[in-house]
């Protein structure tokens, strides 16, 4: 598997990272790296086998839809970047508004 | 011998004669730490206050009478990615820097109840990924037995902490050997319980169907009393599994006869270090002397566990990673356009060199059209990972390795290359991924004076069985009493 820059540069778009250029470089080699190792998987005949999630396996687990005590807000609030004391602050996202 | 010096049973007893405070030992394992620590660099944050005062809490109670827990006035470490209300949680991460729990974590609830006393966070790999914890943004931490050796990974500092006795007990969460990887390279006991028998509410998540949070100590009854406490159904973790919690104290001291012991000949192959494969036969000698019957196993798809895992676990972490988005918690970066940049240039900053590096393939491997290359394909080969392991324990009750290929590397020799790194994990991960307990425990010495780590592995729930085989090799040997000096 030969991986190139703008593979690279695609999958740091899908997931939010800015990358410099020389961490763009690096990962070209590295990612490309361990996307041959686990090349290794393709030896396996896993023909009708199913694919196993989760090691304990469990079904649904449901509890009673009934309301119980929460994180205050305040502590709910309290790590936030920018917070009015009410909400999340974020950039503005629609124009004109 | 010191305080320091001693078992978390021996300091109970000792405190229960009255010969010693729960004050006074706080305060010899923070003088540990004073006089040590700037050398071993386990600890991110030490709790003195903190400690000093649920320790006069312990000695308030037992003068008056009052029932006490079983782990009162024990000083405890605990592993940087688990949420202690009032403590920061950075999970080594610039990310996290500033991050400050706002509630207990499950763990953490239980060893409150039980009187333990917090000491400190210890260092990690960022978010646990890493085999060195030098993949912290903050510190390295170095080998108590060596210190230009890593300590392991990502646990690193949690087994530095109690290897150098700056805590008699530790936390640390294995996702791929992140507990007995450590605990083998220093010198230590280190238990992985079976998925879903700890919960994971409150650790913060790396890769949710791996991740199992587990106890470091000097020897197997101290590890059996940490599981025990930490051990049992919580409802705000819904892998939590609802089965009766055995009381592994009481039977720890049984041999148990007829011990079948199953061994992989090709683990003794390629990449094996010499001495390390020399003390892992005279461990299974040790069984044999035991009356053990030693079996020849097969795990055929053994080779395949480090891709598997390479995969799978990339895949959760790009997913329980992208809660970072520098809105409802963590690092925001100053300067940027729009939102979608506020992102990018957020996790961009707050994120180290393996943690993007992870969430990268992860999200490359879950992406359209590799979806079913890449993770599809590895979840279908951990089902034949777990096959083998449930063949193999029809004809053995456990399953003996050694815990890592060679004694600790030194500091700097994997950084540059990750994959190097990953290998590290070949013995460790197939329990991960099968969701079995497993246990690694001090068998060796190299001649360079490095601790060596003997793996052993039961079915799921089978943790009694574990620590009582794992205990019939301590009672037989001495490896577990050996202390780092720290000039």
């Amino acid at each position: 598997m030969q991986l190139s820059l703008s593979d690279v540069q695609k999958v740091a778009k899908l997931s939010r990272l800015k990358l410099s250029d020389e961490e763009q470089a690096r990962y070209v080699d590295q990612i490309g790296q361990i996307l041959n190792y686990v090349e290794l998987l393709n030896e396996v005949d896993t023909d009708g086998i199913e694919p196993m999630a989760h090691a304990a396996e469990l079904t649904n687990v449901f509890r009673d839809d009934v309301r119980k005590e929460s994180l205050e807000r305040s502590d709910a609030l309290s790590n936030a970047p920018k917070s009015d004391g009410k909400y999340f602050l974020v950039p503005q996202i629609l124009e004109g508004a | 011998m010191s305080l320091t010096g001693k078992t978390a049973t021996e300091l109970l007893q000792l405190q229960q004669q009255g010969d010693v405070t729960a004050v006074e030992l706080t305060q010899a394992y923070l003088d540990r730490v004073q006089k040590y620590d700037s050398q071993v660099q386990a600890y991110l944050g030490v709790d003195t206050a903190g400690a000093l005062q649920a320790a006069d809490e312990v000695d308030r109670k037992r003068k008056a009478g009052e029932s006490l827990g079983l782990l009162a006035g024990l000083p405890i470490a605990i592993k940087d990615n688990l949420c202690v209300k009032g403590w920061n949680a950075t999970c080594s991460s610039r990310m996290l820097h500033n991050f400050q729990s706002p509630y207990n974590a499950h763990v953490i609830e239980r060893l409150n109840s039980e009187d333990a006393i917090l000491l400190g966070r210890t260092n990690l790999d960022e978010f646990a990924m890493g085999s060195s914890c030098e993949n912290s943004a903050f510190q390295k931490t170095f080998n108590p037995w060596n210190l230009e050796t890593a300590p392991g990974g990502s646990s690193g500092g949690s087994a530095a902490a109690v290897a150098a006795e700056m805590a008699v007990v530790s936390l640390g969460s294995d996702t791929g050997g992140s507990i007995r990887q450590p605990a083998s390279f220093c010198g230590i006991v280190g238990l992985k319980p079976t998925y879903g028998r700890v919960s994971r509410y409150g650790l913060i998540a790396f890769a949710s169907s791996l991740d199992q949070i587990g106890p470091f100590a000097h020897n197997m009854t101290d590890a059996a009393l940490l599981f025990q406490t930490i051990s049992g159904h919580d409802g705000r973790d819904s892998t939590s599994v609802d089965a009766p919690v055995p009381d592994v104290l009481s039977t720890l001291e049984q041999p148990l006869s007829g011990l079948r012991v199953g061994v992989v000949p090709e683990h003794f192959s390629e990449g094996l270090h010499t001495e390390v494969a020399d003390a892992v036969r005279n461990a299974i000698d040790v069984y044999r002397q035991l009356g053990a019957t030693i079996t020849e196993i097969e795990l055929p798809h053994t080779r395949y566990g480090v891709a598997a895992y390479y995969v799978i676990a990339p895949c959760e972490a790009s997913s329980n990673l992208a809660r970072y988005d520098g809105v409802h918690y963590g690092h925001r970066a100053e300067n940027f356009g729009n939102l979608v940049e506020m992102y990018e240039a957020s996790r961009g900053e707050g994120f180290g060199d393996e943690v993007k590096r992870r969430i990268m393939v992860g999200t490359y491997a879950l992406s359209s059209g590799y979806y079913d290359a890449y993770y599809l394909k590895a979840m279908k080969v951990r089902r034949k990972i777990a096959a083998d392991y449930a063949t193999a324990f029809h004809n053995v009750d456990v399953i003996l390795t050694p815990t890592t290929p060679t004694p600790a590397f030194r500091l700097g020799d994997l950084v540059s290359d990750p994959l190097q790194m990953y290998l590290n994990d070949i013995y460790t991960i197939g329990a991960n991924l099968a969701g079995l307990p497993g246990i690694s425990l001090p068998c060796g010495m190299s001649s360079d004076g490095l601790p060596i780590g003997l793996q052993l592995l039961a079915p799921a729930f089978e943790e009694e069985r574990l620590l009582r085989a794992a205990r019939m090799f301590e009672k037989e040997t001495d490896w577990h009493l050996k202390r780092p000096v720290l000039e």
